[in-house]
């Protein structure tokens, strides 16, 4: 019987014979990585378990991105448990000063996880690097914690659904359009404990970026994975980010899949999913007219180069509406030099945005942009629950960068095409 | 372990920034983190807990978040049984290795009303509704996580293996 994604890649890191869905296997593991919310607990654990050393110095990522640059005093004590942590360690890649940028977006930047690696995070989006061929997943703190001590988890084999992309998208619809679209259809428990996995004419043309996108959201469906084959553009990505290892990868022709989801994207509109869960999607259109007092671009879905220019060429020669708060956060400082670079910094300056530090702040409600009640804001962002961004009585949209972006400038929800 | 208490029912899908909003996320004290237990549902929820209830979800409970600071709210507000139709995969896993107990019943899940007296038997995973008279099993603990349950935890789990 051939092997889904999932399968293969979990063999490559277990001594065990794969069998298939169900079946528990321990897997070595390529990279553990927590942020400044979850490491503090990991902190806790790996001393609990009496740990004295992590498993390797390179394997560990500790990303303080969550509350920083440091919201107040308690966040402040947070970041220095893992400051103190990291140095003590001696952990290689850690990020919190000027190199900091939004985990999920920064690691493959730096080529610290590449194809066919297994990663676990402390943190749900770990799974974005499903974009790149990694069988990447979020985990509890206590979970990564044992893991930065003994270098290794279990796992759940998962059974997988075949998501197939195909037709040609219309302007302004891509990657967050085409995942949204799959979250409405499969509900945000369509894929609980399960493998996303995605081809399709779509997908083959789809670059690095998209994939992450889509793979970013596979835990909003539930999913445990969201895995993308390894082709000649993620190879590319790969080295040019420095990654060494990785080879070119497809699921087999006559693997077992336990549901095969088509999606022509073909005259898809640009989606949105309404308050309060990410499967509420619709068209567009059909939230139009909703008027809107923040919208956010940005996140470890859409705030990579690709999302900045789709926002700035919406934005280029046309004013942000003076009752929106437009807050841009480029998700690396390599993504921040790049807009600058091409020119798209003065583009948002101009239009009358807000460009602030990498940092995932007001996704999760955090900071640098929270929202009061009776407030609605749309967002590039990966979850609208009640109350995320800020107050219960708060909404969120989610939606991709040109809508966010038309949006801030027609004071309301609108269609790109229309604007 | 035996628990007996009163039944507080929430709904489908109630995800981690319900049970913990990120603004209390700045802690990892087990009694500050229940204090405002469920604070991104309901304003003042958990002042309607007392020691040893239980929580009835729906579908899907715990999603959203990997956050391990949910299932420790849920144990630090004096709740140590959370009964659902079913759980989110993060959710679950992290609730084990807190200690935590998970008990998944499905449709069985309509049997149980907010504020019903309700008896669980933890190791047998069967649970007395007291007020209507009604019982109902939960399905077993997969047996690899049994396994970690009987070595103490994933932490007394990891120290033997580092030992």
């Amino acid at each position: 019987m051939g092997r889904t994604l999932a399968e293969k890649i979990l063999q490559k890191h277990t001594d065990q014979e794969v069998a298939g869905p169900g079946q528990i296997v321990q897997c070595r593991v390529s990279v553990v990585l927590a942020n400044d919310i979850t490491a503090p607990l990991a902190i806790k654990a790996f001393k609990a378990m009496g740990a004295k050393k992590v498993f390797d110095q390179e394997k560990v990522a500790l990303v303080c991105d969550h509350f920083t640059p440091n919201k107040d005093i308690d966040s402040a004590e947070q970041v220095k448990v893992v400051r103190d942590f990291a140095e003590a360690m001696g952990v290689t890649h850690y990020y919190e000063c000027g190199e900091v940028g939004v985990e999920h977006a920064l690691l493959p930047e730096k080529g610290i996880v590449g194809p066919g690696d297994v990663v676990i995070g402390a943190d749900s989006h770990t799974c974005t690097y499903g974009g790149l061929g990694a069988f990447a997943t979020g985990m509890g703190s206590t979970d990564v914690g044992a893991a930065m001590a003994l270098g290794e988890t279990w796992f759940k084999v998962p059974p997988t659904i075949r998501v197939n992309l195909t037709g040609v998208p219309g302007p302004f619809v891509g990657a967050k359009d085409f995942v949204l679209n799959q979250i409405g259809r499969l509900g945000v428990a369509g894929a609980l404990y399960k493998a996303l996995e995605y081809g399709g004419e779509v997908v083959d043309a789809m670059s690095i970026e998209g994939r992450m996108t889509i793979a970013n959201m596979a835990i909003e469906a539930g999913g445990k994975v969201g895995l993308f084959p390894v082709d000649g553009k993620t190879m590319e990505y790969a080295r040019a980010a420095g990654y060494k290892g990785g080879e070119p990868m497809t699921a087999d022709a006559d693997a077992e899949y336990e549901r095969v989801l088509d999606i022509d994207v073909t005259g898809m509109q640009p989606q949105v999913a309404c308050p309060h869960l990410p499967d509420n999607v619709k068209p567009v259109d059909e939230t139009a007219g909703l008027k809107i007092h923040q919208a956010v671009i940005g996140s470890c879905t859409n705030g990579r180069i690709e999302d900045m220019r789709e926002a700035a060429a919406v934005l280029k020669g046309r004013k942000v509406n003076p009752k929106v708060r437009c807050i841009i956060l480029p998700a690396t400082p390599s993504i921040w030099k790049q807009c600058m670079r091409e020119g798209l910094m003065e583009i948002f300056m101009d239009s009358g945005c807000i460009v602030g530090p990498p940092t995932c702040g007001p996704c999760l409600g955090g900071h640098m942009g929270i929202l009061a009640g009776g407030e609605r804001a749309i967002s590039t962002t990966n979850r609208n629950f009640k109350g995320r961004m800020g107050s219960l009585q708060s909404e969120v949209f989610l939606s991709n960068p040109a809508v966010a972006a038309a949006s801030a400038v027609a004071g309301e929800i609108i269609n790109p095409a229309k604007l | 372990m035996n628990v007996h208490g009163t039944a507080h029912k929430v709904g489908d899908h109630i995800d981690t920034d319900a049970i913990i909003p990120a603004r209390f996320l700045v802690t990892t004290d087990t009694r500050e983190l229940g204090a405002n237990c469920m604070e991104g549902l309901e304003a003042g929820w958990v002042k309607r807990v007392k020691e040893n209830d239980v929580m009835v979800g729906g579908e899907n409970f715990g999603c959203g978040s990997s956050r391990e600071h949910a299932p420790i709210a849920i144990l630090g507000a004096g709740i140590p049984v959370v009964i659902a139709k079913s759980f989110a995969r993060i959710f679950y896993r992290n609730g084990f290795n807190m200690g935590l107990v998970l008990l998944e019943i499905g449709d069985d899940v309509s049997k149980f009303s907010d504020g019903d007296d309700i008896e669980v038997d933890t190791a047998s995973g069967v649970i007395r509704n007291l007020t209507t008279g009604v019982t109902v099993q939960a399905a077993p603990v997969p047996p690899f996580m049994q396994e970690i349950l009987n070595a103490g935890g994933l932490v007394e789990y990891a120290r033997k293996k580092l030992a």
